[in-house]
């Protein structure tokens, strides 16, 4: 069954997931790649052609040589140097990485770049487009032999709570009780939910957003009955932050 | 359950920074680690699997979950790797120790890709000889488009260097095209074989066809001068190439082997990477050869320095595959 995460189960029992990049993903990377390394032999020529004036054969040496060893060696030496990216893969985040989780090998770069003169045939990476879209890991033929994957690499960065739970006066809390109720009805994904839609408001349209705010207001307000004194003058988006500060921020 | 997310997070956060910083250093730099700070890799590690799993358990946060499975993901990679880690590269140990050692341990693959070229030659001289008429098909480069006597007077009465001015981007030419077929050959392993099969079997024949035409027209000294020099590298290395695929098809069919495809693949993976670097370097050695040497006939450079030349070549091949790296550990 075809997948779009490939999870990994450590012996310590921890399960991670690594989201597979799609073979659309994959091809927009390799037509940037394509577009540097014909940038790269423009230059060449460019660079040839003086030298074409004092030595005609070393410059057509060195033109054809470079057309090779850059169709060749450009995939292999940035994945090596940037663990598994080249330009085009850092451009849309994605990673080569080993399809069992573990550090990535110098042969299975190379494994995986050989084949590319298969998975390229007969044209546009046709074979390695069919194999892709086969495999259940979103593997090329390269991939396969160098038993490597190319993950999406998520926006890493931690995540900033603190402008959300702190500094305004919260109207729930002054109703220990209730929100200790609230904290035990709530189920990870609804606090979940909740969290997202507040972390995610600005991305919505306005009339979206007072929509989606009322409808989870009035699904948390239906867990537990606050006094109407709590709630009172409260728009439904505060009513939601106070909701997460509740759950997600235990202090009294 | 709903863990506060917040005290949770400031709680924690010195050991993934700590964890962040020291697989920076670790996938960066290629020094090895002190057992002390082993133990403190792994005990971060432990700790922040620990801190995913409380997480993943009781809040659904996803971007710190995000951050951590990256954290996880990548400290997994380090502890739990068994291979050894490509630190420093020692080409000559590499050149005289690794690649033979490795050419001899895959030996059966090899003896295969020269069976398939020999089968090929002997169809290739088989048709030449019993139907001169399948030159034209079996030929490449427009050598079926003179006799090889002909060609022989035309090459030794020249008097123009054809090759003057050109030798450097003409033996750039040939390298590139030759190691492309070479790679070809191997990539072509990944379809169990087949294709590898098809092109050494290919090659075999053009191979055959060329011999039996120029030995039939009395041509074999003119033949051996010309394409000994070059030819005992360069054919040689074509079978390596077929070797090193059919290591790769034999790991993909997996044949009396109970481990799974990409346990064996695993395997040999080491080994098709050095027989393909070896493959490449005898291709660049007979690329030079066959520009600079190869061309050139009698009576410019008389055949038989041509032949002993390829002789010599052809022993020291033989003797660097068979007996170096001999006496020394397994690499």
């Amino acid at each position: 069954m075809k997948t779009s995460a490939l999870l990994i189960r450590t012996p310590e029992g921890i399960v991670f997931a690594q989201s597979l990049a799609g073979p659309v993903t994959r091809f927009f990377a390799w037509v940037i790649d394509l577009m540097l390394i014909i940038a790269f032999l423009f230059g060449l020529n460019q660079l040839m052609s003086w030298v074409r004036l004092i030595n005609p054969d070393i410059a057509a040496s060195v033109s054809t040589a470079g057309f090779f060893v850059m169709n060749i060696g450009y995939g292999m030496f940035l994945e090596w140097m940037w663990r598994g990216q080249t330009i085009g893969k850092r451009v849309m985040r994605l990673r080569v990485v080993d399809a069992d989780g573990l550090r990535l090998q110098f042969d299975q770069i190379v494994t995986r770049n050989l084949l590319r003169f298969l998975d390229m045939l007969p044209l546009m990476y046709v074979v390695g487009g069919v194999s892709c879209w086969l495999s259940r890991k979103c593997q090329r033929l390269g991939d396969i032999a160098a038993n490597t994957i190319v993950i999406r690499i998520p926006q890493i960065a931690e995540p900033d709570l603190e402008h959300l739970l702190e500094g305004k006066f919260n109207s729930l809390r002054k109703y220990p009780h209730l929100a200790a109720r609230l904290r035990q009805r709530v189920s990870p994904v609804e606090a979940s939910t909740a969290l997202q839609a507040v972390m995610r408001r600005d991305r919505f349209e306005p009339i979206a957003r007072i929509e989606l705010f009322r409808q989870l207001a009035a699904h948390f307000q239906a867990k537990v009955d606050f006094p109407p004194e709590a709630t009172e003058g409260l728009t439904d988006e505060q009513c939601i932050r106070n909701v997460i500060d509740v759950i997600y921020s235990a202090r009294s | 359950m709903i863990i506060d997310l917040q005290r949770f997070i400031d709680k924690s956060r010195p050991a993934w920074m700590e964890l962040e910083s020291i697989l920076k250093r670790v996938e960066t730099d290629n020094r090895p680690m002190s057992v002390k700070e082993m133990e403190r890799f792994h005990e971060l590690y432990e700790l922040t699997a620990a801190d995913l799993a409380k997480l993943t358990t009781f809040s659904s946060e996803p971007e710190t979950r995000n951050y951590l499975e990256s954290l996880v993901a990548r400290a997994y990679g380090e502890i739990h790797e068994t291979r050894d880690k490509q630190r420093r590269i020692f080409p000559l140990k590499w050149l005289f120790q690794t690649l033979p050692q490795t050419f001899r341990r895959q030996i059966g693959a090899f003896y295969l890709s020269l069976a398939i070229t020999l089968a090929g030659c002997v169809f290739g001289g088989f048709a030449t000889y019993f139907d001169p008429d399948s030159r034209h098909v079996t030929m490449p480069f427009g050598l079926d488009s003179l006799r090889p006597s002909d060609r022989v007077k035309q090459e030794e009465t020249r008097t123009v260097d054809l090759l003057a001015g050109n030798k450097s981007s003409f033996s750039a030419a040939l390298m590139t095209n030759n190691i492309r077929v070479s790679i070809t050959t191997l990539a072509f392993g990944a379809t169990w074989g087949i294709g590898t099969i098809l092109l050494l079997f290919y090659n075999g024949i053009i191979l055959g066809a060329i011999a039996i035409d120029y030995i039939a027209d009395g041509q074999a000294k003119f033949l051996l001068g010309w394409l000994m020099p070059h030819g005992v590298i360069e054919i040689p290395a074509i079978l390596v190439a077929g070797q090193a695929g059919f290591v790769l098809a034999l790991a993909f069919i997996g044949w009396g082997d109970r481990a799974v495809l990409k346990a064996r693949l695993r395997q040999v993976s080491r080994d098709v990477v050095t027989l393909s670097i070896g493959f490449a370097l005898m291709l660049i050695w007979a690329g030079f050869v066959e520009s600079f040497l190869s061309q050139y006939h009698e009576p410019i450079i008389p055949y038989s320095a041509k032949i002993a030349f390829g002789t010599v070549e052809l022993i020291l091949l033989i003797l660097f595959f068979a007996r170096s790296g001999a006496g020394s550990k397994k690499s």
